[in-house]
C-alpha cells in the first residue's frame, strides 16, 4: 500500500493530496498540466520535501514531518523515469543500466541485466551512446536503468510526452509489459487518457492541487470529476471484461461486460484473456424495448440509475449492467422527455462493434 | 640565430616545469573554491570571490610583493614553513611556482565554475534515485561532466603560467636555472648589449609554446565533447 497525505506551498501554488493505493499496482495520477501531478511524485521520490504530511510506502515511513522523518532520496530505493530520459551523457548505455544495479544492496536483487534487455528488447542498444538513441529508446534504456536499481516503487513522469505519436509506440508495449510480468508497484503520471487507459489498474485524479477522487478506473469514469477533466468528447465509462469468444476470420471477440456480451472488433486477442474497453457515451444508444433489425450488433439489458445534466441540452444517463458494470450515455433533453427515460427504467444499450476502444491484458490476474 | 643555447634552454625546461607544478597544485583547491563559489550560498560567498580574483586585477608585482612580505624567510608563516617542513620559497623554484599558481588561479577558478554551472543538476538528481550519495555523485556523474571546462581552466592557466614574469621576479628574482623562466630569461637577454638574437629565439620560442598549447587544448575540447555527445 502507498499511502501519503502532504502539504506543500509555494508561489501561490498549494499541494494538499491525499492518496492511498494498492501495492503492487499501476497508479495513474491523472489530470491537466499543472495541476501538482509532478510536484506529488516528487515528493513520493524525496526530491522534494512537503511542508507537513507523510508518505509510507509498503509500511515503511519515507517522509513524516511531524516526526521529522527524511529518509534521503538515495535510500529510498524508488525508481525514477523522467520526461527528458535524463541518461548519463559521459556513459554509454550498457553503464547507464548498470549504474544503479551496482548502488543496490546485493540483498535487494530481484531483476537481473540480462531480464531486463529482454523484457525491453535493449540488447542491440548495449554498445551506443545515449546521443545515438532515438527519443523511445532513450526511454526504455531510462526505463532499464530504473528497474535494475531494485525499486520498491518505480516512479513515471510523463515517460511518452517528449514522444511523438509512433515513437510512444516504441515504449507503450513495454510498459504494458513490465505491468504484467513484473510486481514493481508504479506510479505513472500523465495527462493522455489513452496511456492511462491501457496502464493504470487503479486512478487518482488531480485537480489543483488535490486529489479529487481515486479508485480503480472504472469507477472513476463514472464519475463527475472525471468528466470534468476529459471534457465531454471524452466522456464515458471503461469497462473491465473477459474475451469469452474469438472470431478471427472478421477481427471480433465477444467480451464479457457485466451481464452482457459485448460483440466488438478487437484484432489480438485470445479467449481469457482480460480486456479493458471505453465506450463513449456519445456512441452509445438507449432503447426502451428490445430492439430488432438493427446493423448494432450489440444490445445489453440494464437499468437506469442516474440522470444528470450536463452543459448544453444534453442527459447522462447512467445504465447498470450488472455484477458492478455501468455505462454512460449521452442523450438529448428531448429524447429523454419522448422516451421518458427515468431512474430504475430497464433500458437497452447500444453500442456498435467498432466504438470500443479496447486494450488486452496478458495476464488475468489484474483487472 | 641557430639552436637555443644551454641557458636558454634551461628557461624553457624551468617554465615548463613551474606551470606544470602550479597547475597540479592548485587544481583540487579550484575544484573546490569553484564548487563553494557555484554551489554553495554561505555568506562569505562573495569576498571568497573577490579574494581569488584579486589577481586578476592587482599588479603582478604587488602580488609578488605581498608574498614576500607574507612568506620570506623573516616571517613567521616563513620561519614556520621552513621549520616544519623545510620549505623555503623565495629565491627558489617552489617560490616561483608558488607565485605562478596564485597568479593563475582565478582563471582555472572561473573555468571550473562556469563548467559546474552549466551541469545539468537533473542528472545528478537521477543519480540521486539510483542511490548515489553525494560524493558518489560528485565523482560519477558531476565531475565527468564538468572535464571540459576543467581542461580548459588546466590549460588557460598553464599556457599563463609559463608567461608569468612580475610575480615571480618580485617573490622568486631572477636566479639562473632556478627562477629565470622563460619571460625572466627574454627581460635578461634584453637588458643585455648584443642580447637581441637571444630575445627574438626566447620570443618566438614563446609563441611557438603559446600556438602548440592552443591547438593542442581545441584538440582535446573536441576530444571530449565527442565523448559527451554533444
Amino acid at each position: 500500500m502507498l499511502r501519503l497525505s502532504v502539504i506543500k506551498r509555494w508561489d501561490g501554488f498549494k499541494l494538499r493530496a491525499q492518496l492511498e493505493a494498492p501495492t503492487p499496482g499501476v497508479v495513474a495520477l491523472f489530470g491537466r498540466s499543472g495541476c501538482g501531478k509532478t510536484t506529488l511524485i516528487n515528493i513520493i521520490s524525496g526530491l522534494l520535501q512537503p511542508d507537513e504530511g507523510r508518505v509510507e510506502l509498503d509500511g515503511v515511513v519515507l517522509t513524516d514531518t511531524r516526526e521529522r522523518i527524511r529518509l534521503p532520496v538515495e535510500r529510498r530505493r524508488i525508481g525514477y523515469v523522467f520526461q527528458d530520459a535524463r541518461l548519463f551523457p559521459h556513459l554509454g548505455v550498457l553503464a547507464n543500466l548498470r549504474y544503479g544495479l551496482h548502488r543496490a544492496p546485493k540483498e535487494s536483487h530481484a531483476i537481473g541485466l540480462e531480464e531486463v534487455l529482454a523484457l525491453l528488447g535493449l540488447e542491440r542498444l548495449l554498445a551506443h551512446r545515449p546521443h545515438q538513441l532515438s527519443g523511445g529508446e532513450r526511454q526504455r534504456v531510462a526505463l532499464g536503468r530504473a528497474l535494475l536499481s531494485q525499486p520498491r516503487l518505480l516512479l513515471l513522469d510523463e515517460p511518452l510526452s517528449a514522444l511523438d505519436a509512433s515513437r510512444r509506440e516504441e515504449v507503450l508495449p513495454y510498459l504494458e509489459r513490465l505491468r504484467d510480468k513484473l510486481s514493481i508497484p508504479m506510479v505513472f503520471v500523465s495527462h493522455h487518457l489513452d496511456e492511462v487507459l491501457r496502464l493504470a489498474t487503479h486512478v487518482a485524479l488531480m485537480e489543483a492541487g488535490e486529489v479529487v477522487a481515486s479508485g480503480t478506473l472504472s469507477d472513476i469514469s463514472l464519475g463527475p470529476e472525471f468528466r470534468a477533466i476529459v471534457g465531454p468528447e471524452a466522456v464515458g465509462a471503461v469497462l473491465d471484461g473477459v474475451v469469452t469468444r474469438i472470431d478471427t476470420a472478421h477481427g471480433m471477440a465477444d467480451v464479457q461486460v457485466g451481464r452482457g456480451t459485448l460483440h466488438l472488433s478487437v484484432p489480438d486477442t485470445s479467449v481469457g484473456a482480460r480486456m479493458r474497453i471505453q465506450l463513449l457515451a456519445r456512441d452509445i444508444i438507449l432503447a426502451t424495448e428490445p430492439p430488432r433489425g438493427l446493423s448494432v450488433r450489440n444490445a445489453v439489458e440494464g437499468v437506469i440509475t442516474e440522470l444528470s445534466e450536463e452543459i448544453g441540452q444534453a442527459i447522462l444517463v447512467r445504465v447498470d449492467i450488472g455484477a458492478g458494470a455501468a455505462v454512460l450515455s449521452r442523450v438529448t433533453r428531448h429524447a429523454t422527455d419522448a422516451l421518458g427515460l427515468r431512474v430504475g427504467m430497464t433500458v437497452w444499450v447500444l453500442v456498435k462493434a467498432v466504438s470500443a476502444r479496447g486494450h488486452t491484458y496478458t495476464t488475468g490476474e489484474r483487472p | 640565430m641557430t639552436s637555443l643555447s644551454p641557458a636558454e634552454l634551461d628557461a624553457l625546461r624551468l617554465s615548463l616545469e613551474v606551470a606544470l607544478r602550479s597547475v597540479a597544485f592548485s587544481l583540487p583547491l579550484a575544484i573546490l573554491v569553484g564548487y563553494l563559489l557555484a554551489r554553495s550560498r554561505f555568506p562569505g560567498t562573495l569576498a571568497l570571490d573577490a579574494l581569488v580574483h584579486l589577481p586578476l586585477v592587482l599588479p603582478p608585482v604587488a602580488v609578488g610583493y605581498l608574498l614576500l612580505v607574507c612568506l620570506d624567510s623573516q616571517s613567521a608563516t616563513g620561519r614556520w614553513l621552513l621549520a616544519h617542513f623545510g620549505i623555503e620559497l623565495p629565491f627558489t623554484t617552489g617560490g616561483a611556482t608558488l607565485a605562478t599558481a596564485v597568479m593563475t588561479f582565478p582563471l582555472m577558478v572561473r573555468a571550473i565554475r562556469l563548467a559546474l554551472e552549466s551541469v545539468d543538476r537533473g542528472l545528478e538528481a537521477a543519480a540521486r534515485t539510483l542511490g548515489a550519495g553525494a560524493l558518489d555523485r560528485f565523482v560519477s556523474i558531476t565531475l565527468p561532466l564538468m572535464l571540459p571546462g576543467i581542461l580548459a581552466g588546466l590549460l588557460t592557466a598553464f599556457a599563463a603560467g609559463l608567461g608569468q614574469f612580475g610575480a615571480v621576479i618580485t617573490f622568486a628574482s631572477n636566479v639562473p636555472g632556478v627562477t629565470r623562466t622563460l619571460p625572466l630569461a627574454l627581460y635578461t637577454a634584453i637588458q643585455q648589449p648584443g642580447g637581441e638574437a637571444a630575445a627574438m629565439r626566447l620570443a618566438l620560442l614563446s609563441i611557438v609554446l603559446g600556438l602548440l598549447g592552443l591547438v593542442l587544448a581545441e584538440l582535446l575540447a573536441r576530444r571530449v565533447y565527442r565523448l559527451l555527445g554533444r
